[in-house]
């Protein structure tokens, strides 16, 4: 089995736009930015995170703390899985206790990373609200989960793959549609 | 690698297909002597998330739920099994507890119908302690379980000898190419044999120190080859230059072979304020307890701002967490599901869950 490119869902320009377009988003639903903070999900989410926070700070002039987190020892799957997940550090270094959480992700799937990441928040303290941002949002929920703040919806099968590449990650900036072939 | 060049490598981020490499290869924790370096590491850097928890208002994770531990202490032993079953607990496996004192042991059953026993409880690992050297090797070598040594006889203690660097790294920044000063019966110390395995693979030199029937000369030649190790009875020439000092328990119950007087052992050998003064400033003091005050150290040093003996039992939990999940956390050489296998090797870009 193999995989091979589809189509090209996003370049660099579109989802520079699509996050300028979120954090515009989140300042207004939120009425300003002052009790919120965002957590990046690792890998991904944690440079969209970034991204957004520095787009939040050029519209209301607000600095968004953001925190990372690794959602490893909260999977469900873990029993399943043969090789070794590696543990990457959280790194949250402000008090989630009453906070407006934005939890931000590349990819919205079947929601079982989102559970596991609000288990996650939930041993960290209790925010006073919790809602998800994600830059594609590609159905097949297994999850009574849904993201308040959504950068394109996409229709997939369950065979292909969606791939966020970034810059601070990845040797290029985009995103892509692959599907697996037998 | 060298383990220089491991923790160079390490700093840097590390690449993640070495990382994936070294973790699959852990099956026993039997001893530190036989772990490449880059492994040491990668244990180090896997304790991390593991201390974060331990400042977390809510300590418990449901990551290893349903998995079992065997404690099979047949030694007495406080710490490291309580150390053990707060890791288990915390990662929420469950523990099945052995003790010497109320074992069949006493009742004449061999160590391996022991396990054996142990072993049809279906635990996911067995924590061992033994009073015999090669226990853990002899154990693991007939059993499917993985081992983890938590001391057998003189020979090793490997989670002491992690946490101790674990602690050391996080007050200095490195483990590489300290002056290390290990005080008391070197000669019985498991602790201080794999401290010389592991720090030693880094370049760390080492001055032995205490009375001369503790110091037999084999000691120069048991690190890794290179390693530079050498003896003193003097105190005030082992603190020269030290920048960790660990000190031993002094066991009450060896000092009758042959006979040495305690109050002659803490006028000669016990780590005052005075003495540590000889090291160089800032120096570590670590003790793997029970420590006993005023023997083989001074209540001014224990409690001063240069020991760390408090912060070397929180991360022993750290350590051991890091050890159960990475050992029992996933299941082993089958897969079951070949899609989530590769997702988590390779980390490719993501697919969302």
């Amino acid at each position: 089995m193999h995989v091979v490119e589809k189509s090209q869902l996003m370049s660099a320009t579109e989802i520079d736009r699509t996050l300028q377009r979120v954090a515009h988003e989140i300042v207004e639903k939120s009425g300003g930015s002052l009790n919120l903070a965002l957590i990046g999900v690792r890998r991904r989410g944690v440079p969209l995170a970034m991204r957004i926070a520095q787009a939040m700070r050029e519209i209301d002039g607000v600095e968004v703390p953001v925190g990372t987190l690794d959602i490893t020892l909260y999977r469900d799957d873990l029993s399943k899985v043969a090789a070794q997940p590696v543990l990457q550090s959280s790194d949250i270094n402000f008090s989630v206790d009453d906070k407006d959480l934005i939890l931000v992700d590349d990819v919205l799937y079947t929601g079982r990373t989102a559970r596991a990441a609000m288990n996650a928040l939930f041993d960290l303290g209790r925010p006073r609200t919790l809602r998800l941002c994600v830059l594609i949002d590609r159905g097949h929920r297994e999850m009574p989960i849904e993201a308040s703040f959504i950068g394109r919806m996409v229709q997939t099968s369950a065979s292909e793959i969606i791939e966020v590449r970034l810059r601070e990650i990845d040797p290029e900036e985009r995103v892509v549609l692959v599907d697996r072939v037998e | 690698m060298t383990g220089a060049a491991a923790a160079r490598a390490s700093a840097a981020g590390e690449s993640p297909a070495l990382r994936d490499e070294v973790s699959t290869r852990l099956r026993h924790l039997l001893g530190i002597e036989p772990l490449p370096a880059e492994q040491i590491l990668f244990l180090l850097d896997q304790s991390k998330p593991f201390q974060e928890i331990q400042r977390h208002p809510l300590k418990k994770l449901a990551t290893l739920r349903g998995k079992s531990v065997a404690l099979a202490f047949f030694e007495p032993s406080t710490r490291t099994r309580i150390s053990f079953a707060t890791a288990a607990s915390r990662l929420g496996a469950d523990s099945m507890n052995l003790q010497a004192e109320s074992s069949s042991l006493k009742k004449g059953e061999s160590l391996l119908d022991t396990v054996h026993t142990l072993d049809a409880m279906k635990p996911d690992c067995i924590v061992l302690r033994h009073s015999s050297s090669g226990a853990a090797d002899f154990v693991a070598r007939h059993l499917e379980i993985p081992v983890i040594n938590a001391g057998d006889g003189t020979h090793e203690h490997p989670t002491q000898a992690l946490l101790d660097a674990l602690t050391i790294r996080d007050r200095l920044g490195n483990i590489e190419g300290l002056n290390v000063t290990i005080l008391g019966d070197i000669q019985h110390s498991r602790v201080a044999r794999s401290n010389i395995h592991l720090l030693g693979k880094f370049g760390c030199r080492f001055t032995l120190c205490g009375p001369a029937m503790w110091l037999p000369r084999e000691l120069e030649r048991i690190g890794p080859p290179g390693c530079e190790i050498r003896r003193t009875a003097r105190i005030e020439e082992a603190m020269d230059g030290a920048d960790v000092i660990i000190v031993l328990r002094v066991q009450a119950e060896r000092m009758n072979e042959p006979a040495l007087p305690l109050d002659e052992y803490v006028l000669l050998y016990q780590l005052t304020p005075e003495r540590l003064c000889g090291a160089k400033p800032g120096a570590l003091v670590l003790h793997p307890g029970p420590m006993i005050r005023g023997l083989e150290i001074d209540p001014a040093v224990a409690d001063g701002p240069q020991s760390c003996v408090l912060e070397q039992v929180t991360n022993g939990v750290a350590v051991r967490m890091a050890l159960l999940f990475l050992l029992t956390g996933t299941v082993g050489e089958e897969v079951p599901n070949m899609d989530h296998a590769t997702e988590t090797k390779k980390e490719p870009a993501s697919t969302g869950d």
